[in-house]
């Protein structure tokens, strides 16, 4: 990828963000406009990326970066094309979730933290998503899989890779 | 059935929307408190409610709203609380995604109350898809004339503007979550200068849960006095409850402060008893930051007496015996579970969480959880137990934000009723890792000396 700007539309996203907030404010939406970065430029924020949003809001980059660093939605290195965040606090062990994040090792052939090698999928282990009462879940992008067996994490894996080939 | 105020409607098809929740009598709260009422009067029934914040403080409302300083020209802001992350709690969630109009209701009849044009929604990053249900809710509601400029031709107004975090708990914190929404880190701030006089912006500010703004509408709809008749002493109105663990029926339920524990856990309308016809170990009753109670005791409190689901009962006999209702979180473990590992995971989830500000609260939570890891996989020594107790009680009290207690209190609560089990990890390290400790003795009668 060359050098990254918004498009039309995603300016417009960010003007929206921006006017939200009072005049001289604009840093408070750095949140919010790292998401629509971090959306807009292939799942992760790199440093040009992060650089470019301290641009827009006119702000130093170390404010950026203190931020990006903070806060765990953000990934600061490339990721799979499906991140699977599975849950595993208090609660969500309680109904197994040990069982299911094993299932998704063996199944996808890494560990928390990987990437499969043909970069579709990233498993990742997080903190209490507030989905306790409908525990093992994981979320998928913007949505939550609740309820999670071995046969749901099969059948989500082979939607993600339906997917993947129809988008290609 | 009980009283229900904030989910009676919650199932109603469509209700969703504007156009049904409207039909079903939305939005009278605002018609009449920006019509009828000045923000004092509503201040004024918002504390004769005796509304109790339900974010898990318990702080009262009105006295709270009675605190925002009003500098001359000095705009102030209403921040709603959505950034729900406390293990074990779901229950703002479930009210915004089912009844989003329910709280944009609230959120208005508040903002007028304490002056603020433009109030602020900070909702958990997770919680991505309930920001468009949000916003939808609020565009219906500026389409109708509730929310925008000069609201119902009073001349109020009022513009809400949903914010969403990034993954942190510590930004439920109110000072950390102001912070962030000023596009920092989450960092507690020091108090004083409360936010209540310099908040966001440095403006006066207040922060309220999410449940607490939507429990407004009831209030101003039947009177404060009325509100303050259901429930219990200071346990005023109903309470939602996220319940989860090892139950039949996991979800949101809503309960007037009556009822016992045993009812709450065993009645069909509610958590529907045990799942897999387990017997009951042991239970956290408000989120994870609250005491663990073994069986006995939460069932009964240590003078024999029946325990209720209530801010007082739940409490009773203080951290020795007793727990909170905190953000009400119940999260339940059958006879199956381990404390130890239960204790593990929530020790690992601070440590995760804290901001890293203060050393007692950054370097301890490590240290619990690098203990309880090797108490949980058999490498660990008796001393070890005493160690804990020891970190866990110089975090306490030692830090700038309630996380640190959060933190330390249960492990506190794990130790002070389940050592043996500690013990018995450390003492059996092969065993321990094939199967757990059991019921034991923990739900045993509670033994009560009778006074001749
Ligand atoms: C570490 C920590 C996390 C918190 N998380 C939340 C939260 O997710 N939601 C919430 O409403 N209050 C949370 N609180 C409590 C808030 O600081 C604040 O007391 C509350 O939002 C006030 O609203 P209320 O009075 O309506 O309960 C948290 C407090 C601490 C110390
Ligand atoms: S107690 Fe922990 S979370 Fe709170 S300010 Fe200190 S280091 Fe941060
Ligand atoms: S513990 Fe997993 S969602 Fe709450």
């Amino acid at each position: 990828m060359g050098f990254m700007k918004f498009n039309e539309q995603q300016l417009a996203e960010f003007n929206r963000l921006v006017a939200r907030y009072p005049e001289g404010k604009q840093k408070s939406a750095l949140l919010p406009v790292l998401h629509l970065a971090q959306e807009s430029f292939g799942g992760w924020l790199s440093e040009e990326a992060l650089n470019y949003v301290a641009e827009l809001l006119q702000i130093k980059p170390i404010e950026v970066y203190e931020v990006a660093t903070f806060y765990s939605m953000y990934h600061l290195k490339p990721v799979g094309k499906y991140v699977f965040e599975v849950c595993q606090t208090g609660p969500c062990m309680l109904r197994g979730s040990d069982n299911i994040i094993q299932y998704i090792e063996n199944t996808l052939g890494i560990k928390p933290g990987e990437t499969t090698t043909d970069g579709l999928f990233t498993l990742k282990t997080v903190e209490c998503l507030g989905a306790c009462g409908y525990a093992p879940m994981m979320q998928l992008g913007k949505h939550y899989k609740e309820h999670l067996t071995k046969e749901k994490v099969d059948a989500i894996i082979e939607e993600c890779r339906k997917n993947a080939a129809v988008n290609n | 059935m009980a009283v229900k105020l904030l989910l009676e409607k919650a199932h109603i098809e469509g209700i969703r929307s504007y156009e049904v929740y409207r039909r079903e009598g939305g939005y009278r709260s605002v018609e009449k408190a920006l019509k009828t009422m000045s923000p004092e009067n509503i201040v004024d029934e918002v504390k004769k409610s005796g509304l109790r914040g339900r974010g898990g403080a318990g702080f009262p409302a009105g006295m709270k709203w009675s605190f925002i300083a009003k500098p001359e020209g000095v705009p102030r802001h209403l921040v709603c609380n959505a950034d729900e992350s406390e293990p074990g709690t779901f229950k703002d969630r479930y009210l915004m995604e089912n009844i989003p109009h329910l709280l944009i209701e609230g959120l208005i009849v508040s903002s007028f109350a304490l002056g603020s044009n433009d109030t602020y929604i900070y909702i958990r990053g997770e919680y991505a898809w309930i920001v468009d249900i949000l916003e939808t809710a609020i565009n219906e509601a500026k389409a109708n004339g509730f929310v925008g400029n000069n609201i119902l031709g009073t001349g109020f107004n009022c513009n809400i503007h949903v914010q969403r975090g990034a993954g942190a708990y510590i930004c439920g914190e109110e000072t950390a979550l102001i912070e962030s929404l000023e596009g920092k880190r989450g960092n507690p701030r020091l108090k004083p200068p409360f936010p209540a006089v310099k908040g966001l912006w440095e403006r006066p500010t207040v922060v309220n849960n999410v449940e607490t703004l939507s429990a407004i509408v009831p209030i101003i709809n039947m009177g404060g006095e009325e509100y303050a008749k259901i429930g219990v002493g200071r346990s005023t109105g109903t309470k939602l409850i996220s319940a989860c663990g090892n139950i039949n029926q996991p979800g949101v339920y809503e309960i007037d402060m009556t009822i016992s524990v045993e009812e709450f856990i065993y009645s069909d309308e509610y958590c529907g008893g045990i799942a897999n016809g387990k017997r009951l170990k042991a239970c956290i009753p408000g989120g994870s930051s609250v005491p663990i109670l073994p069986a006995n005791l939460l069932l009964k409190t240590a003078k024999g007496e029946t325990r209720y689901m209530n801010y007082e009962s739940l409490s009773d006999g203080g951290f020795a015996t007793g727990s909170m209702m905190g953000s009400g979180g119940f999260i339940v473990l059958d006879e199956d579970q381990c404390i130890v590992k239960n204790t593990l995971t929530l020790a690992r989830f601070y440590r995760h969480e804290s901001c890293g500000q203060c050393s007692p609260c950054r370097e301890g939570t490590g240290w619990m959880e690098k203990i309880l890891h090797n108490i949980e996989y058999g490498k660990g020594k008796i001393s070890d137990i005493d160690l804990l107790w020891d970190i866990q009680s110089k975090i306490e009290g030692n830090t700038i934000c309630p996380l640190g207690d959060a933190a330390a209190w249960p492990v506190a609560a794990a130790i002070r009723h389940f050592r043996d089990e500690f013990a018995w990890h450390v003492n059996h390290p092969d065993e321990s890792q094939k199967r757990n400790f059991g019921l034991a003795h923990y739900a045993d009668p509670i033994y009560v000396p009778v006074t001749a």
